[in-house]
């Protein structure tokens, strides 16, 4: 599985990828975590950060940032 | 209620005694606690559920194309409804600026958005009444809609770092529909995430009013940042400008300034002053706008907001 994080880098963009990395290690998944900060690369996919992409689908843009569930159950929508 | 609730924890639960300092600091303290976070949890819910029909993909649809001026009025009030982390100021500008939405009006929104909030009016209707709210919601309005027409009269884009005008993702970004239970569970989820953050700067600013209430002594601030001085307001701007603090976090300074005698205009602009403008917002900001804009952005947004002080000051 292939995650990015986008965010220019801000307190809660770092909390984001705290959340994921967590997230990935409780639901024993493999998966990268890449944090994305070019500008171009994240207006690809939204103008709000911070942001979650899954295999290059946008899965959470913006405030408020999704609770440890959430990022857990967003991850995982492509199994479903 | 909240009156007995209060009383209930000071004189029953506390045994403290009727009429002493500490007790009716106390008592007023718990009241002003309870009242403020009653109001702030019900209006942050609803106003996010508002939120919730304003993502910034939306208001940017809005905006794009709209003429100055009824652009500058609109994007004023999303502003204040839009949902963003300053750290998304970037995106959203190229975003913004990629649908054709006029520089000036971008403008009026990245000012009102930080400035004009519901924390921030709450805060005030608690500690200071309904009409210093609303003078400073609507004036906060006004200065993000005056500053914005300015800028876009200006004619300034060409101090806007080029690649931005050369920028086309050329993606419409999708709005993710929403069912009203979702927008709910939205809702309760940022209230919950403003209220964690804020609260402990909630607590000081009612803890200075309850507990340093009256204990005050006349102070040099006074004598030089008081009523008596025409220079107060500038002043008191100037030190604002530099200094950054959420809507929530300039509170308790607020609160204790005014303790301190300063005269409410005074204070108001000091605290549109931290608010809207702001080291780190003009660092990220840096990245899209040349320095000369940034400091034109600055000079228009430090008079308009000390004009502002001085029209409080004449009026309350």
């Amino acid at each position: 599985m292939e995650i990015k994080v986008l965010g220019p880098g801000c307190p809660n963009c770092s909390m984001m990828e705290e959340l994921v990395k967590k997230a990935i290690k409780e639901l024993g998944i493999e998966a990268t975590v890449e944090k994305v900060a070019d500008i171009k690369e994240i207006m690809k996919y939204t103008m709000s950060t911070p942001a979650l992409v899954v295999n290059g689908k946008l899965r959470h843009a913006g405030k408020p940032l999704p609770n440890l569930e959430k990022v857990k159950q967003l991850l995982q929508i492509e199994k479903i | 209620m909240l009156r007995n609730i209060a009383h209930y924890f000071t004189y029953t639960l506390l045994k403290l005694e009727h009429g002493t300092r500490l007790a009716d600091a106390l008592d007023f303290f718990v009241y002003d606690t309870l009242k403020i976070f009653l109001l702030l949890s019900v209006i942050i819910f609803a106003v996010s559920v508002i939120r919730s029909y304003f993502p910034p993909e939306k208001t940017k649809r809005i905006l794009s194309h709209k003429k100055e001026f009824i652009g500058n009025i609109f994007a004023a009030m999303l502003g204040v409804v839009t949902p963003f982390c300053s750290c998304s100021a970037v995106p959203l500008f190229i975003g913004f600026i990629e649908a054709g939405v006029p520089l000036g009006v971008t403008f009026s929104f990245l000012i009102s958005s930080p400035m004009v909030n519901e924390v921030a009016v709450v805060l005030l209707f608690g500690l200071f009444g309904w009409k210093i709210a609303a003078i400073y919601a609507g004036t906060g309005l006004l200065v993000a809609i005056f500053g914005g027409l300015i800028i876009g009269k200006l004619k300034l884009e060409k101090w806007v770092e080029e690649y931005v005008y050369k920028f086309h993702s050329g993606q419409e970004y999708e709005i993710t529909r929403q069912t009203f239970k979702e927008r709910l569970q939205y809702a309760k989820e940022s209230t919950i995430d403003i209220v964690k953050r804020i609260w402990l700067y909630i607590i000081i600013a009612i803890g200075i009013g309850g507990f340093i209430h009256g204990y005050v002594p006349e102070d040099f601030l006074l004598r030089y940042a008081g009523p008596g001085n025409p220079f107060a307001v500038p002043m008191a701007v100037l030190i604002g400008v530099p200094l950054y603090a959420n809507a929530a976090g300039v509170i308790p300074i607020v609160y204790a300034l005014m303790e301190k005698g300063l005269s409410m205009g005074t204070v108001l602009a000091f605290m549109m002053a931290v608010t809207a403008l702001s080291l780190p917002e003009m660092i990220i900001l840096r990245k899209v706008l040349k320095i000369q804009l940034l400091a034109v952005f600055a000079g228009i947004m430090t008079v308009t907001i000390i004009a502002v002080g001085y029209l409080f000051n004449a009026i309350l």
